[in-house]
């Protein structure tokens, strides 16, 4: 079997993340923060180490900064909800997965302007764009680090550096970057960073949140949830300090327990290594892909200029059999479609068909990718 | 009246307690969790017990690794 979703999740999880899960579960298995016994104290100091280690992978000085909750998305939902309000504005790029485009449809409904900034066909974005969308209402810009359909990077630091300029936070989703790529959230001039804890991270499903940069004033976030903390129990209103105001309601504490064994391994090998990595594998699947007649590639080509997440079709092949004939005659295991992503497929000229995504991770080898290509190309002469 | 043998670190939240006793085991202070003493918060939280000769340096850490904490309290 040859695992090419890497975008969706990793898999197979570093040594080390399933047993600090079940170790989790056998050993420090009490609620952190709800007493102060000694099983309770081991699971707050696994929850820490899962925020220190994030901290300190994503370039955030602080620790209690990470806000830690189930998924990206619900770290997205809890930044765009938490300071937008109707009357303001709030920009965009047409390369968001709908972790994004949704709750910002779902807000423009309730009366907050969006403006959603073009990006061309390979996926790429040129920032004055967003610097020619801002007005005097601008209260955000959200773009992702990189297309989760096509792997393009986006220009985040100069995105950053206009968004500065109009005192306009900057929120990043970092759902196909974070651990893939070198991040440094200060370094970059982000406010608020969304990540997954079960990609790149290598962690397990069901983790992921916001880093709120140094800059931000939490005062202006609301909580996207209320609830029990551990914290100021005579209280019947929500905290107001970090992190408790966020993370409200009993922690995934074994899967934050094998986020940290996933992000200890991430820095082991080291993010650049990675990325050398992925990118050989990348370069190689877009170039043996781009060989075959009849084969199409989106993106860019440039592995230097998007993550593993390549996406193609075969000239008048149904994207879905061509998914369903990797897996069962090849054991290669992808996926196709339109990757939650609609605007995306727009935007590169796929929608509504879709693509097939082939997305290599950290262990993928270069055997593997010859025999992706190998098949796609034997399909392709049928 | 004999002087405190030790001393506890109050925050206002079990993780910030948490990210004081990695600091200040960090700096080389002996520290330990326990549940805050009923008599000092209402919080049900845990808080860093330190002995309490080391009072001062360790409020010098926390502030250094600007580790928010409510106070140092004498036991």
């Amino acid at each position: 079997m040859i695992y090419l979703d890497n975008a969706a999740t990793s898999w197979p999880k570093p040594p080390g993340v399933a047993e600090a899960v079940a170790g989790c579960i056998t050993e420090a298995g009490a609620n952190p923060g709800r007493a102060g016994h000694r099983l309770a104290n081991d699971a707050a100091r696994l929850v820490y180490d899962a925020r220190a280690a994030v901290a300190e992978l994503l370039g955030a000085r602080d620790p209690l900064r990470v806000i830690l909750g189930p998924n990206v998305t619900w770290a997205l939902n809890l930044a765009l909800r938490g300071l937008l309000r109707p009357g303001d504005q709030v920009i965009t790029t047409s390369m968001e997965h709908n972790a994004v485009m949704r709750p910002l449809r779902a807000l423009e409904a309730e009366g907050v302007a969006l403006s959603v900034v073009r990006c061309r066909a390979d996926g790429t974005l040129d920032p004055q764009r967003v610097a020619d969308a801002i007005t005097p209402r601008t209260a955000l810009v959200v773009m992702n680090h990189a297309s989760n359909v096509v792997g393009t990077l986006l220009p985040v630091a100069e995105v950053a550096g206009i968004a500065r300029r109009g005192g306009i936070p900057l929120l990043v989703d970092t759902a196909q970057t974070a651990g893939a790529v070198p991040i440094d959230m200060a370094a970059l001039g982000v406010d608020l960073l969304a990540f997954t804890g079960h990609k790149s991270l290598l962690g397990p499903m069901g983790s992921g949140g916001l880093i709120l940069g140094e800059g931000f004033d939490h005062a202006r976030l609301d909580p996207l949830v209320r609830g029990g903390t551990g914290s100021r129990s005579e209280e019947q209103i929500q905290p107001d300090f970090l992190p408790d105001k966020y993370e409200a309601g009993t922690m995934n504490v074994p899967g934050l327990a094998g986020l940290a064994a996933g992000v200890r391994w991430v820095q082991e090998r080291g993010v650049a290594a990675i990325e050398a990595h992925e990118r050989a594998l990348t370069q190689r699947l877009i170039d043996g892909l781009r060989a075959i007649d009849g084969v199409t590639v989106y993106g860019t080509h440039d592995a230097t200029r998007q993550t593993g997440a390549v996406s193609g079709r075969i000239a008048g092949a149904d994207v879905g059999m061509v998914g369903l004939r990797l897996d069962d005659d090849y054991g290669i295991l992808c996926r196709v479609g339109l990757h939650c992503a609609p605007l995306a497929h727009r935007t590169i000229g796929t929608f509504p068909e879709g693509t097939i995504r082939l997305s290599p991770g950290a262990t993928t080898t270069l055997e593997e990718i010859d025999a992706a290509i190998g098949a796609i190309a034997e399909m392709a002469k049928e | 009246m004999s002087p405190s043998r030790y001393a506890v670190v109050l925050t206002h939240a079990s993780s910030h307690a948490i990210r004081a006793e990695h600091v200040l085991r960090q700096a080389g202070l002996e520290t330990r969790l326990m549940p805050v003493p009923r008599h000092l918060s209402s919080d049900c939280g845990v808080c860093v017990q330190i002995r309490a000769e080391d009072a001062a340096q360790a409020e010098e850490v926390l502030e250094k690794n600007r580790v928010p904490y409510d106070r140092v309290e004498a036991l």
